[in-house]
């Protein structure tokens, strides 16, 4: 099963070689495959300089991506931000994709190396192949190319109409993004599993479609024959639409191909990110809980020395702090802090559970196989859902958490529960919902679109709990709309019975 | 499985692209907020990076979003010390307290977006429509650039440059020239052949004439192998010549009046106007030159470090500065390789009758080879008044109001903060009487 231990030591200096690093990957992934029993992408390791990480950090750390001013203030923020000390650099980026790239920064120390490695290369990795959204929703093996080919367009349509056309349209697409994404998150016509597929198929279907375009230039105007067919998907989407921007690239009636294609190349992007959005805390979870075994794990198996433990811990420490709430630091609950402080406990319900694990939990009390467990949790959940089936009352205690309802025109919060007997379950389900994007992000659909006639828009916002739109922010991305859409575009805010 | 891989060497800065566009549009903007901090420094400390604000709203990234102060919503936090269920907390008066936090880019909600210029950037931005006037002459003098011509074929080169015509022709030829059996000639013998064989019972002619076949078809494939169909011999390169690209050249002449004359504030402004007009050259233009001359009663060619650090005092004759100048453009810089700048720095006090020479001078000799001359009068502030009059002024101004020459220009400097009006002035892009 696990190989013998060696009893020498990987590294004994702060400062790293490639050898080095060959070894001490040879020895995690030893740990990780056999003992922790993972299943992981080939990796693909980069060792890059700090400037080059910024690079990566502004634009989505993909290693490839189209050009656009926004990505350029992200660099310039980020970079006064670095060089003045008010944010590190996250020692780790790490893409979904098949093989998965990792970047090393270049001023890590070993220990810090190996860290990175192990939380990366490993957590991060298994729960990228693994979880069921990273695999319904995105295609870990075409995504740099599909990238390449978004970045030479662009940059073809920029050449042949100028950066003054590209960027609006661009700009437009980018502030519609968290509406560009194909959801469900209302009762389907038909079954879940069917309607999942036939999204996931019509993606599938887009994503191959792209490959013709290589060969031909950004259109101004498209044949009859694509019109045709055009207009036939355009009958055939059933609303009320909640993609946005697919509405808008298949019906909108003054968009040139190339402008479409723009859109749509918006859209896929969103969608590839769109999980990453809705497993933070399982992801990091995952990710720092395989680092923390596995790091212990090289020490007791004298491969990494005491020295190097403590710089590791150090780190580790710090990253999954959770300030408490009335302290200044506090930002909002850290999804390392609590993904690690979950996957901890599952392991302990698992091998030692209490009475109230077994009453809250019964399923999973006591089954002494923590890894499978783990695995499965890390396989099929996502954070709403993790939150929900797996918090347990002790790490609600450990955190001391409770829920605070905020009627908005009240001028006082009321405390709806805390971290008792009759407060778990509500706070439980109070924090799973935090993580459903459908509650908290705008939920915004077409419902009718006059395109005979009038060629006006109707857009609903479906107003839960009696949340409204934010005024100023509206108005500038219903501009967007306009723009994109060429014609008269309307929004009805209703309200949904809740 | 892993493969690691090093990219420290990889080209740095892909961001640059992105920081090029965002400076792009924000550029009204920084170009406002620059000047802005220009108000606050001295010339000095030009050469420093700059910190500049943005209001938020040009390059803000907007997003549908909820308004946190409409409806309700239960958020959870941790660090519960003494709450308990049903308590009711007062909201804190800003209103914001656990409100749906979307994805923020940090920008938005606050007025201004702070980002630093580096020095470059903050240059460019500063002499962003400032030029050189008139500069036209170009000469093959210094070749420093080169560009590649298409010069014909050689016989060997790299992959990339092989060219696929010229090597199939002359692999053709060499094929028809050797005779080469065709791949159409063996494959009709062959079918011949499968048909001959496919005969079951043979008759002896046509035995004969399978043996025959078989004979041919031997002959023609030892001859295809002996004469191949593309030899190293027919490969063909596209052949590449490197031809110097002309370039401009430029020099600037400085001339600076440290006579006694000028006070120590004079000489500050003087100074300072040079070193401005020395980092709009630096920025501006890959090879200029820079000459710097000082004069009191007699005029000297100096460095940098003494031009513009360095004390001296003494009497005033203006024409040696320019007389030096031709010198030294006489003996280093050929007037039709060069293009000629000169500007000239004084308090226009002169000994009597120099004014007078360094009019002709000027108009007689250096005038017709020069591109540009800017004089520039440095006074105190109390005369700012009384000379607000162009026709007035000290001597030297005078004399030089009778040059009627587009390549002239004369300026007046009092205090610091005319410096950059009056440089903006001399410098700006597309001025009249630009044509060459």
């Amino acid at each position: 099963m696990s190989a013998t231990p060696k009893s020498d030591l990987l590294f004994s200096d702060s400062a790293w070689t490639f050898s080095d690093l060959q070894k001490t990957y040879d020895a995690i992934e030893d740990i990780g495959l056999n003992d922790l029993g993972l299943d992981i992408y080939t990796n693909q390791i980069e060792v890059i300089t700090s400037e080059q990480m910024l690079d990566a950090y502004s634009s989505h750390g993909m290693p490839l991506m189209y050009h656009h001013w926004s990505f350029g203030k992200h660099f310039a923020r980020d970079q006064m931000n670095y060089q003045k000390g008010f944010t590190g650099l996250a020692y780790e980026i790490i893409i979904n994709s098949d093989p998965c790239i990792a970047y090393l920064m270049e001023e890590n120390s070993m220990t810090m190396q190996a860290l990175v490695i192990a939380h990366a290369c490993m957590g991060h990795n298994h729960f990228f192949k693994n979880n069921y959204l990273f695999r319904q929703w995105t295609d870990a093996s075409s995504i740099l190319t599909y990238l390449d080919f978004a970045k030479k367009y662009i940059a073809k349509c920029e050449d042949e109409y100028g950066l003054d056309e590209v960027e609006p349209i661009l700009d437009a697409a980018h502030s519609l993004m968290d509406q560009g994404v194909f959801r469900y998150n209302r009762p389907p016509k038909l079954s879940e599993t069917e309607r999942a597929e036939k999204i996931r198929a019509r993606a599938e279907h887009e994503r191959e479609n792209f490959n013709d375009l290589w060969r031909t230039l950004p259109n101004t105007h498209e044949s009859e024959e694509e019109e045709e067919d055009r207009q036939t998907e355009v009958r055939n989407i059933k609303l009320p639409e909640e993609n946005l921007l697919y509405f808008i690239e298949k019906a909108s009636p003054t968009l040139m191909p190339w402008q479409r294609e723009l859109v749509r190349i918006v859209r896929n992007i969103s969608q590839y990110f769109y999980p990453q959005k809705q497993t933070k805390v399982m992801n990091e979870g995952c990710a720092t809980f395989t680092h923390h075994y596995i790091m212990n794990e090289l020490h007791a198996r004298g491969q990494i020395s005491d020295g190097s433990v403590m710089e590791f811990l150090h780190s580790h420490s710090s990253v999954v702090f959770q300030p408490e709430f009335d302290d200044p630091r506090y930002s909002g609950i850290n999804p390392y802090a609590l993904g690690f402080a979950m996957m901890q406990d599952i392991v302990r319900i698992v091998t030692d559970p209490t009475e109230e694990d077994r009453e809250w939990f019964p399923d999973l009390a006591g089954t002494k196989d923590w890894r499978s467990a783990l695995k499965d949790a890390w396989a099929n959940y996502r954070d709403e859902s993790f939150i929900l089936q797996y918090l347990s009352p002790k790490v609600m205690r450990d955190f001391r958490l409770f829920a605070l309802g905020d009627n908005g025109k009240k001028p006082y919060y009321v405390v709806s529960a805390i971290h008792d007997e009759h407060g778990y379950r509500q706070a439980r389900t109070a924090l799973s919902r935090m993580y459903d994007l459908g509650l908290h992000e705008p939920n915004l659909q077409v419902v009718s679109a006059d395109l005979d006639n009038t060629r006006k828009l109707t857009i609903q916002h479906n107003m839960l709990y009696n949340r409204s739109l934010d005024q100023d922010t509206e108005k500038v991305v219903m501009e967007n709309l306009k723009r994109l859409w060429g014609h008269d575009v309307e929004l009805k805010q209703v309200d949904m019975a809740t | 499985m892993s493969h690691f891989i090093d990219r420290r060497l990889n080209p740095k800065g892909k961001s640059l692209g992105n920081r090029q566009r965002f400076l792009r549009r924000a550029r009204g903007q920084i170009k406002e907020a620059v000047a802005r901090s220009l108000k606050d420094r001295s010339v000095k400390e030009l050469e420093k990076s700059g910190k500049i604000s943005i209001p938020a709203k040009s390059t803000a990234e907007p997003r549908f979003r909820l308004d946190p102060k409409t409806g309700s919503r239960e958020h959870v936090h941790p660090g519960n010390k003494e709450f308990a269920q049903g308590d009711r907390l007062r909201k804190p008066p800003s209103g914001q307290g656990g409100g749906g936090k979307d994805a923020s880019d940090s920008g938005e909600g606050e007025d201004n977006f702070s980002f630093t210029l580096t020095q470059d950037e903050f240059l460019d931005i500063f002499f962003d429509d400032l030029e050189l006037p008139n500069m036209v002459k170009t000469s093959l003098k210094d070749m420093e650039t080169w560009k590649y011509r298409r010069a014909g074929l050689t016989v060997a080169g790299s992959p990339t440059n092989m060219n696929l015509v010229r090597t199939m022709r002359n692999a053709h030829g060499r094929r028809l020239a050797l005779h080469r059996p065709s791949t159409d000639e063996v494959n009709a013998l062959k079918e011949k052949l499968f048909t001959l064989e496919a005969i079951a019972q043979p008759t002896p002619e046509q035995v004969a004439e399978l043996k025959e076949v078989l004979a041919k078809l031997e002959e023609l494939e030892a001859r295809r192998r002996w004469a191949p169909y593309i030899d190293p011999l027919d490969v063909r390169y596209n052949a590449f010549e490197p031809t110097p690209v002309p370039t401009t050249a430029a020099v600037m002449f400085c001339l600076m009046d440290v006579s006694g004359s000028m006070g120590e504030r004079e000489k500050d402004l003087a100074k300072r106007f040079y070193m401005l007009l020395y980092l709009f050259l630096q920025r501006r233009y890959e090879k200029v030159d820079v000459v710097f001359i000082r004069h009191t009663h007699h005029a000297e060619e100096v460095d940098e470090e003494t031009f513009f650090y360095s004390r001296q005092s003494g009497g005033t004759i203006v024409s040696t500065a320019i007389e030096v100048m031709q010198q030294i453009q006489k003996d280093r810089y050929p007037a039709d390789q060069w293009n000629l700048y000169v500007a000239q720095a004084s308090d226009g006090y002169t000994q009597s009758g120099d004014a007078q020479t360094c009019v002709q001078l000027l108009t007689e000799e250096v005038l017709p080879i020069i591109q540009y001359y800017a004089y520039i009068e440095i006074l105190d502030e109390r005369e700012m008044d009384v000379f607000s009059d162009p026709d007035a002024g000290a001597e030297l101004w005078r004399a030089y109001r009778s040059i009627a020459d587009h390549r002239f220009a004369q300026t007046r400097i009092a205090s610091p903060k005319d410096i950059f009006p009056v440089f903006r002035e001399l410098f700006v892009k597309d001025k009249k009487g630009a044509a060459a």
